[in-house]
């Protein structure tokens, strides 16, 4: 469905350099906070950071719902949750580096009442804890949060142990797990807000911890399993999740240069998927490109493309995301670059893709 | 007006009130090996031994230790229990029908197509089941959870968890271990059926668990290790547990046998998932009737 939200007309380009979010010699993160955002790029304020809010959003809506409780494990200053703590320590657990613990006893606090949220590195609350997010929350209907932040290569150099680019894949296996992605701060605080009153565990994907403004203001109306249009267009369709919402809208601008129209859906939620919308794209438009920080198997393309194949309707239709191989090392903006889910990448294989759709309809 | 279950204190050992009361758990422990085996036979499978081993257990937990109220399963005070070995639920099931959670009548259609009781239990279709198991290793977590919220909603309720010894080798009963120790979760008692056999042998042939006492204290639990065929042990256990003003978690190791009370079984490891039928059938149930009788060595 279209939302009258106005993308940040002056985002800088993406392309950080550095791993951001993951401090160390500071006991608080109030220093790395604001060397943080010193650091922070031209035109991106510390304030759209998912990573950075996350904490201190969870400590508004905890003022005024005693239900609220968060967990870490030992990643209080990276996931920032530490800015929930100060304000509400009673109701913050760091349950220190134990994570499949940390996930099992969210689900007993649920089980009395509680609303948790649960909040560590993508990789290890979606692959590591994979067995307890099924058993414990989803079978057991637990209103328990994942806040799985540094998802997809943001740790870059950190290499494959610290990547989360098979969690989509992985989670959307789970019956009755809500899963979607933040694609910036703002986003973020409608998913925080929207999960209070969301029936069962809602795993939310945050991206590299520095994702450019996507919505300038907190998106009204945000509902689970109802994706966002964030531009119109009538050649192609970008179907975006998360970090690679902002490249997409970039490669937007871009492909406009060259009398390309580009549609960019917030496909946020990718379990429920939002079968309408990707059938309005392909009734439409007919050429569809899928873009997300994620192995191309299992996760925001592969959605998309068990809806479209069983439309049954001829479409042009590709993914794109990190192919089928554990990342080469580099700094995120470069591995970003590497495997053209920057903008200037995402605009390449738009055009490719209609380059193929025009060679098939000739 | 809803009735809560074991609201007053457990008589103490000597006294008539105990004498009165051990013969009542007795009788108990007897209709949960019965209902095991007879549930068993409805689904073609059971787990006998596991669950025989902790039928006192289950006995004196639910008719003189837990508080809780039949017709208001989710009363917010109720004193919680997990069943980390959930393969045991075959023996709990018959318990909470016998305490009014639902009718005994349902338990007939044990495992079959729709049925709300299955080999482990799930919180959302059995009526008292306070958290769904099954997957081992799980249980004290969950159990750790329900009592740091009584600390955050500032309610009185205790949490127990039953746990297996085989279970023991999952990593993630020695990070709750590690965390009920650092949270000084007072409120929470890990009761371990140590019942020597996991389901391919002995666990110190398998893998061992002991010094079990030395373990969970070194975690900063207390400790106490009991016979948990022993009512008196049991009920004296589970009276310190309720009064007790230590702030650490408390971790009972229940000393049990595998299978006990049906010699066959008796630390058999063939019998951890087991079918009697025909005249084994029979003779299992008499031998039941009879009630606990010495151990005989296997060696």
């Amino acid at each position: 469905m279209t939302r009258e939200t106005t993308p940040a007309a002056s985002a800088a380009s993406a392309g950080p350099q550095e791993i951001s979010g993951v401090f160390r010699g500071s006991a608080d993160g109030a220093a790395s906070l604001q060397e943080k955002v010193k650091r922070t790029e031209q035109g991106i304020s510390a304030r759209s950071i998912p990573t950075f809010i996350a904490g201190e959003e969870l400590a508004y809506l905890a003022d005024d719902d005693a239900r609220v409780v968060v967990l870490t494990a030992d990643l209080a200053s990276a996931g920032r949750t530490i800015d929930f703590a100060k304000r509400h320590p009673d109701r913050f657990f760091n349950i220190g580096v134990a994570e499949q613990n940390m996930v099992s006893a969210a689900a007993g606090m649920a089980s009395t009442g509680l609303r948790p949220f649960v909040s560590t590195f993508a990789a290890y609350v979606a692959l590591l804890c994979c067995e307890q997010v099924r058993t414990d929350l989803a079978f057991t209907e637990m209103p328990v949060v994942l806040l799985a932040h540094h998802s997809g290569m943001a740790l870059g150099y950190y290499g494959t142990s610290h990547h989360a680019l098979e969690d989509l894949s992985v989670m959307r296996g789970i019956a009755g797990l809500t899963v979607v992605s933040a694609a910036d701060a703002n986003e973020l605080r409608a998913i925080l807000r929207a999960s209070l009153t969301r029936d069962g565990p809602v795993y939310v994907r945050m991206g590299r911890g520095r994702d450019p403004e996507v919505y300038t203001e907190v998106p009204q109306g945000f509902a689970f399993g109802e994706a966002i249009r964030l531009a119109e267009g009538s050649d192609i369709a970008l179907i975006a999740t998360g970090s690679e919402v902002r490249p997409c809208l970039q490669a937007a601008e871009e492909l406009a240069k060259e009398s390309i129209s580009a549609r960019v859906v917030d496909m946020h939620t990718i379990a429920p998927i939002d079968a309408a919308e990707i059938r309005t794209a392909v009734d439409d438009i007919g050429t569809i490109l899928t873009v997300e920080e994620h192995n191309i198997t299992g996760g925001l393309g592969a959605a998309v493309a068990e809806v479209v194949a069983e439309l049954g309707k001829p479409v042009h239709f590709r993914r794109a995301g990190v192919p089928d191989e554990h990342v080469v090392l580099g700094p995120p903006g470069a591995l970003y670059a590497h495997y053209e889910l920057d903008a200037v990448g995402v605009a390449g294989r738009a055009k490719d893709l209609l380059q193929q759709t025009r060679e098939n309809n000739r | 007006m809803a009735v809560t279950h074991n609201i007053g204190p457990i008589p103490a050992r000597g006294t008539q009130e105990r004498k009165g009361l051990l013969p009542l758990l007795e009788e108990k422990a007897k209709f949960i090996r019965r209902e095991t085996v007879r549930l068993s036979r409805i689904a073609g499978a059971g787990h006998y031994t596991g669950t025989f081993s902790c039928a006192e257990l289950f006995s004196a937990l639910y008719y003189s230790q837990l508080r809780f109220r039949p017709d208001e399963p989710g009363w917010e005070e109720r004193d919680r229990f997990v069943l980390s070995k959930g393969h045991a639920a075959i023996g709990l099931y018959p318990v909470l029908a016998d305490l009014g959670f639902y009718p005994a009548g349902l338990l007939d259609n044990y495992t079959r197509l729709h049925s709300l009781f299955g080999d482990h239990p799930d919180m959302r279709k059995v009526p008292g089941v306070d958290f769904s198991s099954g997957s081992l290793g799980h249980g004290l977590s969950v159990s750790l959870g329900m009592a740091l919220a009584a600390r955050v909603t500032g309610s009185e309720y205790l949490t127990y968890c039953l746990l297996g010894d085989g279970e023991l080798a999952e990593g993630q009963v020695w990070s709750a271990a590690m965390a009920a120790g650092h949270f000084k979760t007072a409120n929470l008692t890990a009761i371990i059926d140590r019942n020597q056999l996991s389901i391919d042998g002995n666990t110190e042939t398998v893998m061992g668990v002991e010094p079990l006492d030395d373990k969970f204290a070194a975690f900063r639990w207390e400790v106490r290790r009991i016979d948990g065929h022993d009512y008196d042990q049991i009920l004296d256990t589970f009276t310190y547990a309720r009064d007790r003003s230590d702030v650490r978690p408390f971790c009972v190791i229940a000393d049990t046998v595998k299978g006990r009370g049906v010699q066959r079984m008796e630390l058999d490891k063939d019998w951890h998932v087991g079918n009697l039928m025909g005249a084994d059938y029979d003779d299992v149930m008499a031998e039941i009737d009879v009630g606990l009788r010495p151990v005989r060595s296997r060696t």
